[in-house]
């Protein structure tokens, strides 16, 4: 049997992040016991879900020592093409929807990626500004207006909401999204390859791996994944507009941060990831229990986010500092 | 026997600087080739075209016979050259078995097959003798044992040629004991290895060939059993120190500066130093002697941990810091030549916190005469001027301060040789105006042209005290080489 010290780093932040999260748990289902009922705890997943799935997307990119601003943007405008595609030819079914989505959501972080690479422009300012070319297009695409749930045929709302095995169908994605991730991190030649060129670009070279293609191919699935959330979104709200998912990224990012992923790139866990997604959920679903206003949501995730921070910080032991604290 | 790798007149330049200008080198199977050369004879130049790293402008590498080109890291590497970097290039945040495979991941069906990853992980160690586990992250390894990841690395991809670029400048005693052991296995094993260092113990006791480089020439190559240290120290500084540096007689006055004991773990230990008026104290050493950590801790950088410094009344001026990289530390490069000088002296050019170009633009014209700075006017910014007046800017900077103590990091590296003399001019004027100069540089001829005392540092430590009467290049090479 292995003890705490003789784990992984990663291992171990996973471990004591799950302890947190399953602590606040308790907390929360010792003071209200339906906190624990099976339809609540759906209800917790079905709401966390597209945050699992964004969050796991931008993991990706995170690694890959990028980070990718434009997701909530992707989403919404993949999300409202999807929504105009089904108003439009109502009878196309949801794979097509799905696929419509994906597809043009893959596009819009190809285009994210390739400025990375090709241009070898810094990733925060390539993603601020397809942020804003994301989310500016989807007004002229959509005049404007509201596509409303009376408009949707549907099949397309409905997928979201069917259940199996009591859970809806959005909780599945992300439960086959976060098995996925944790193999494919682990198995797949391109995910180690990954975390390779996350963790030293230069040795990666030396080794055969561009760095800059794991950059992309990081933008590319990290697209597709939000273009996929955003058919998901707009058939769990069965609303489309312009505005939504407005500022969900620092949402997302903020997960991946809780979740132990290194923002210097090249370290990080799905596990951890969705670990820190259900922190996340945990704590805006039992606010209002406690009978907190939801604005403390945000409060919470910085300090929780901080607090990660200044724990991986210290275990950093030889970092060179050009000036040191006089309080040495 | 012929050679399993050529290099035939190999040349490389790096914006004008010449660094590589008729490189020859051969290795051979089952033999260690030690290169030596003074730092700056264009060796790591030569690894690093070796490695794929650099395009050599001209010149020729065959391996085997076969005329060969690297225009990638990969290329090298599936060449078969292996290369084991000064500074580690391991992967902290994969396992050791991870970095050994690195891109080379053995799969099944796709998937990596970390059962079998771990098996020949455990096997490469074991060839080599290693006994550290595979599993944990390559951070949690010791330096040499990074060593030997990179060593073990490059016999996962069965390379012929083993490069060791200064492998033993930061292991101890005992590490060094191991790696060559390992070392010699691979040559008994066949492979060609080329071992760089700057230790003639070390030269001696492992490789049996060497080649001299000197100002980016090869000078001599052959058998170490048919040469005696002396004469390899004579081939790598070559000239007799010219005296084409003005250095000025001065007066050498009271104390400045008294060090005493100080130390900083890990960097430097036990030095004690004293700085007169009037005198430029040379600290020459290898790279990775403590001497730049040293003036760091000096300027006040980072604090000492042991050991006291005391600055004399005489000194009130303070103490001034021209670092060894001028374009990250030493200038702000897009900022203006005016407003780089104006920097360390804003509290004077603006006591009420509100800053005044006339005066800026005034001081900076003083200067850019006093130092003979050419550029287009005070307004150029420092990013367009040439090393050797970037540096000058550096330099005026601080002048302009008045400090009473200058501490130069290797002030003319890479500068072209008119400004090289500018630089020696000012900081001899300096002195001989009453100032302290304390000089690190690792250009013999400088240090010896330069200096009215000499420091050697060796492994963060003060191997040896010269006077400038009694300093040769020899003797300050010894003490810096352990020769």
């Amino acid at each position: 049997m292995k003890g705490l010290r003789d784990l992984s780093d990663a291992a171990r932040r996973d471990l004591v992040l799950g302890g947190l999260t399953l602590a606040v748990f308790l907390a929360v289902t010792v003071a209200f016991p339906g906190f624990a009922a099976p339809r609540s705890l759906a209800g917790l997943l079905d709401d966390t879900a597209i945050l699992i799935l964004l969050a796991l997307g931008q993991m990706l990119v995170i690694l890959a020592r990028g980070i990718d601003l434009s997701v909530a943007a992707n989403l919404a405008l993949c999300g409202m093409l999807a929504a105009l595609v089904d108003r439009a030819f109502p009878g196309l079914g949801v794979a097509v929807a799905i696929g419509i989505a994906s597809v043009a959501g893959a596009v819009l972080g190809a285009i994210n990626g390739l400025l990375v690479w090709k241009l070898r422009l810094p990733p925060i300012v390539v993603t601020l500004g397809t942020l804003s070319i994301y989310g500016g297009v989807i007004y002229p695409l959509s005049g404007g207006a509201w596509v409303n749930e009376n408009e949707m045929s549907p099949a397309f709302v409905a997928f979201t909401r069917a259940g199996f095995l009591g859970l809806s169908t959005l909780s599945w994605f992300a439960i086959v999204a976060a098995i996925a991730f944790v193999l494919g991190l682990r198995y797949l030649r391109v995910a180690r390859a990954l975390y390779a060129a996350g963790g030293n670009p230069e040795a990666a070279a030396c080794s055969g791996i561009d760095p800059g293609r794991m950059q992309f191919l990081a933008y590319l699935a990290c697209g597709a994944i939000a273009g996929l959330c955003g058919y998901l979104w707009v058939a769990k709200f069965a609303v489309a507009y312009t505005d939504i998912a407005l500022g969900f990224e620092l949402q997302v990012i903020a997960a991946c941060l809780i979740g132990g992923v290194a923002i210097a790139g090249g370290s990080g866990t799905a596990l951890g990831v969705v670990i820190g997604c259900l922190f996340i959920g945990i704590i805006r679903n039992s606010l209002p229990l406690v009978g907190i206003s939801a604005f403390w949501q945000m409060f919470i995730n910085g300090v929780v986010i901080i607090a990660a921070v200044l724990l991986s910080a210290r275990n950093r032991a030889h970092v060179r500092t050009i000036l040191e604290s006089r309080a040495a | 026997m012929s050679p399993l790798v050529t290099l035939a007149g190999v040349r490389k330049s790096f914006g004008g600087v010449r660094a590589l200008s008729d490189a020859t080198l051969e290795l051979y199977a089952g033999s260690i080739t030690a290169l030596i050369g003074e730092n700056g004879a264009g060796k790591s130049t030569l690894v690093k075209i070796l490695s794929g790293v650099h395009q050599p402008d001209g010149g020729e590498i065959r391996i085997a016979g076969e005329p060969v080109r690297m225009p990638r890291p990969d290329a090298a590497r599936r060449l078969g050259i292996g290369v084991v970097h000064q500074e580690c290039l391991v992967f902290d945040n994969l396992s050791v078995a991870e970095n050994l495979f690195v891109n080379a991941w053995p799969a099944s069906r796709g998937a990596v097959d970390w059962r079998s990853l771990r098996a020949r992980a455990e096997t490469l160690l074991r060839e080599l003798d290693a006994d550290f586990p595979v599993d944990v992250p390559a951070s949690r390894l010791s330096i040499a044992q990074k060593h030997v990841v990179q060593i073990a690395r490059a016999l996962a991809d069965d390379s012929r040629v083993l490069i060791l670029d200064e492998p033993t400048a930061s292991l101890s005693q005992r590490e060094c004991v191991e790696l060559f052991r390992i070392v010699r296995k691979l040559r008994d094993a066949g492979r060609a290895l080329l071992f760089i260092s700057h230790k003639f113990e070390e030269i001696y006791e492992l490789a049996d060939r060497y080649a001299v480089f000197r100002d980016g020439v090869s000078v001599s190559a052959g058998l170490l059993s048919e040469v005696r240290s002396d004469e390899l120290i004579r081939l790598m500084v070559g000239r007799p120190v010219a005296q084409l540096f003005p250095k000025l007689e001065t007066q050498i006055g009271e104390e400045l500066l008294r060090v005493d004991g100080l130390g900083r773990s890990g960097e430097f230990e036990d030095v004690s130093l004293t700085l007169r008026r009037g005198e430029i104290l040379g600290i020459y050493g290898l790279v990775g002697a403590g001497r730049t950590e040293l003036a760091r801790t000096l300027f006040g950088l980072q604090r000492a941990d042991a050991g006291t410094m005391r600055l004399s009344a005489a000194a009130g001026a303070g103490c001034a810091l021209v670092p060894e990289d001028r374009q990250t530390e030493g200038a702000v490069l897009p900022f203006s030549i005016a407003a780089n000088i104006a920097l360390p002296n804003l509290a004077a050019l603006a006591p009420r916190g509100w800053c005044r170009s006339a005066l800026e633009t005034g001081l900076a014209r003083e200067w850019m005469d006093r130092l003979a700075i050419r550029a287009s006017g005070p307004e150029q910014a420092v990013h367009d001027l040439s090393g050797g007046n970037q540096q000058k800017v550096v330099i005026a900077k601080w002048l302009a301060r008045k400090p009473a103590i200058l501490i130069l990091d290797e002030p003319t590296k890479g500068i072209d040789v008119g400004a090289k003399a500018a630089v020696h001019r000012v900081t001899s004027e300096f002195a001989r105006a009453g100032n302290g100069v304390i000089m690190i540089s690792s250009d013999l001829p400088e240090i010896l042209g330069m200096s009215d005392r000499m420091l050697v540092m060796r492994r963060g430590r003060v191997r040896g005290e010269f006077s400038r009467s009694e300093a040769t290049s020899e003797k300050l090479l010894k003490a810096a080489s352990d020769a």
